[in-house]
């Protein structure tokens, strides 16, 4: 297999590598590869796809469907296939993938070591759950887990640590119309945001918040709520690419502030009620293609946490931190997610999660710590998909089955070849 | 009516990347290769993606033998048949300076071997009065370089037969695109050093599939290639034979 040797980085371009790739085009090409970490798209933010000084593969190109029986809607699928790609080939045959993220490039192996959720965890649950079978590979030999082992519970939101994830078969969503019959209201605070995310029954749902907002105005946002139904399908808008980096200032806090302004405002206070498509409304960033460079050339931070539902007076907190800062982020997020997820390691839980982006810069960088430590207060936890600054012992003290998590890594991959820069920082492998 | 894509050396990106968007189309593809396990995965994922229907077929360019079968399938189908060709190979320039008989592989796969294939497909052609042929030649044909002359020479003769070909389908109603594509993003060119605007094989494709509609006859693909290949052309031998681009 020939190697390039290459720079690469995560979504977030904060953190680099650089190291040989391969990219198999064909099975046999992956299978004779030596045992190393795998990327999909590189969507996840930090360095969970990095592995700086040594190799990697890049799955990118095994991205076929191997079967789908548009009977029971059972899919089989190679790792590479991105949510996005399964979207737009089901939906219009009236079914969709369980969970979406809210980018349609990740890949369906990334989904699974990642264990993700989308804008209906708290009905749907995670991905991992809807997964019924992964075929995982580690020194050229594949293995078929199926979800009462604990190599499945280990591989779902285990970030590769398993060995390679070649296939998988996921039981898709049948589903009743062609497009998102979204309604939008105006939020004017956070108690008001708690209070109709809890009261709210739509199968999809999520919050913007304007984390630039203070005082009376803190929390306020646009709440979205949606569900399958018909109407106008096609896309108005054509998609952009950001060619170039942007200077410093294109997001500076004037300017961000500005925008939050009239993206609440985009609404009107009577609120309304729009139809998009399936992926207008999953994936609304992916219509401007490298929108990270939007942040300049040196990269960005997303901060995500999830607390328990006792815990939102923590979250607000922090929100009071973020605004009080004075560092911008442009539209934050805020979702209630349900008990739902699949795997030793996976992210979901049963609480309030918050995701908001900051230019990487130390003052950002202090703030993320802080707002760490207060998550590690609150019993939550943070994504490790997003992250890039955390320290091992608030990730251990976060996700209490890593210890078992990690025996569970060490007889699947003893030699340690799938481990990663994120495993690494985080000695997210180590026995204790 | 409906359409049916044979596609020659049906494991390298670009064809699979052209085979896919057939597949959405909702035309039958018929995948000819080597790899026949790495083949049926490509089928089974143009069904999924709406292919009227999908198989596979042993095709070998330097083995003339796998040739009739490939026409024979072609035949039982019914409504359109087109072909589109990508297969080639491109050993380093060293490799053959070091081994000359390289070259007998290199021109039988870039250029001789489809050319056969090519030969026996045209009278079914003629026969149904329509039908493409897509050749996937090469910049690398347009004027022989340091770095790979060899494979430029296989594929200028190649340029040169789809050139010949389209003249004789077109009496019947047939038509010949010829693809020369600059640089792409595919295994073959994964360790290359040096490569700059490197398209995505999903581009190639969804160029080569309007070139086809349109009935063109030579694109070069991402078409700011002509403009290149055009002044590479027009540099005066005396000049360009001291030149390494």
């Amino acid at each position: 297999m020939a190697w390039k040797t290459d720079n690469y980085h995560g979504w977030g371009r904060a953190l680099k590598a650089t190291g040989e790739i391969a990219r198999p085009e064909r099975r046999s090409a992956l299978v004779a590869l030596p045992d190393v970490p795998a990327m999909g798209q590189r969507r996840s933010y930090g360095d969970a796809c990095l592995n700086d000084g040594g190799q990697i593969a890049d799955m990118s190109r095994l991205d076929r469907v191997l079967e789908f029986d548009p009977k029971t809607g059972l899919l089989h699928a190679e790792a590479g296939v991105t949510l996005g790609d399964l979207v737009r080939l089901f939906g219009p045959r009236g079914w969709l993938p369980p969970v979406v993220p809210g980018t349609g490039f990740a890949t369906v192996g990334g989904a699974i070591a990642m264990d993700i959720h989308g804008k209906n965890h708290h009905e749907a649950g995670s991905f991992g759950q809807h997964v019924t079978e992964i075929e995982v590979m580690h020194g050229g030999k594949t293995k078929k887990l199926k979800p009462s082992h604990n190599a499945f519970k280990a591989t779902v939101g285990g970030l590769g640590q398993t060995g390679t994830i070649v296939t998988a078969k996921l039981q898709m969503v049948p589903i009743h119309g062609e497009a998102m019959v979204v309604n939008e209201r105006r939020m004017e605070g956070w108690d008001e945001f708690i209070a109709e995310f809890s009261n709210s029954e739509a199968p999809y749902s999520v919050g913007w918040i304007d984390a630039t907002a203070k005082g009376t105005n803190l929390g306020r946002g646009i709440f979205e709520e949606a569900e399958i139904g018909t109407g106008a399908t096609k896309s108005a808008k054509k998609s952009k690419s950001v060619p170039l980096d942007a200077p410093g200032f294109a997001l500076a806090p004037p300017v961000v502030r500005a925008f939050n302004a009239a993206y609440f405002r985009r609404v009107p206070a009577t609120g309304r009620r729009v139809v998009r498509t399936f992926e207008d409304f999953f994936f609304p960033l992916d219509r401007i293609h490298d929108w990270n460079k939007l942040y300049g050339k040196r990269g960005f931070h997303q901060f995500q946490c999830v607390v328990p539902l006792d815990q939102a007076p923590a979250l607000r907190d922090m929100l009071v931190a973020i605004a009080e800062s004075g560092l911008a982020s442009p539209l934050a997020v805020l979702k209630r997610m349900g008990p739902g997820s699949a795997g030793m390691m996976s992210f979901p839980m049963e609480g309030w999660t918050l995701a908001v982006d900051f230019p990487a810069r130390a003052k950002a960088e202090q703030l993320i710590k802080t707002l760490e430590d207060r998550t590690v207060e609150a019993g939550g936890r943070i994504y490790l998909a997003k992250d890039a600054l955390s320290r091992p012992e608030n990730v251990h003290a976060m996700y209490s089955n890593r210890a078992k998590w990690a025996t569970e890594a060490a007889k699947a991959d003893p030699e340690g070849a799938h481990i990663t820069d994120l495993v690494r920082r985080l000695k997210l492998r180590d026995a204790s | 009516m409906t359409q049916t894509w044979l596609i020659l050396g049906a494991t390298s990106s670009m064809a699979r990347a052209f085979a896919r968007q057939a597949a959405e189309r909702g035309d039958a593809v018929l995948f000819a290769g080597r790899d026949m396990a790495e083949m049926e995965a490509s089928a089974a994922d143009a069904r999924a993606r709406g292919a009227e229907d999908a198989a596979v077929v042993h095709f070998d360019a330097r083995d003339p033998a796998t040739f009739p079968a490939i026409i024979e399938t072609m035949k039982s189908r019914e409504g359109v048949l087109n072909a589109a060709v990508f297969v080639g190979s491109m050993p380093p320039q060293d490799a053959i300076d070091a081994d000359p008989s390289l070259i007998e592989g290199t021109v039988t796969d870039s250029f001789t071997g489809p050319a056969q294939l090519l030969q026996l497909l045209a009278p079914v052609i003629e026969e149904r009065g329509s039908g493409t042929v897509v050749g996937v030649g090469s910049v690398a044909g347009d004027r022989g370089r340091i770095g790979n002359y060899v494979y430029g020479a296989a594929k200028a003769g190649f340029h040169t037969y789809l050139s010949g070909l389209r003249n004789r389908l077109t009496r019947s109603g047939g038509h010949v695109v010829t693809v020369k594509p600059g640089f792409v993003d595919t295994a073959m060119t994964w360790t290359v050093e040096g490569m700059f605007l490197v398209a995505p094989p999903e581009k190639v494709a969804g160029d080569i599939f309007r070139a086809v509609e349109k009935k063109k006859n030579v694109i070069y693909t991402p078409s700011f290639w002509w403009l290149i290949m055009t002044i590479i052309r027009l540099v005066p031998e005396p000049i360009f034979k001291k030149l390494s681009i």
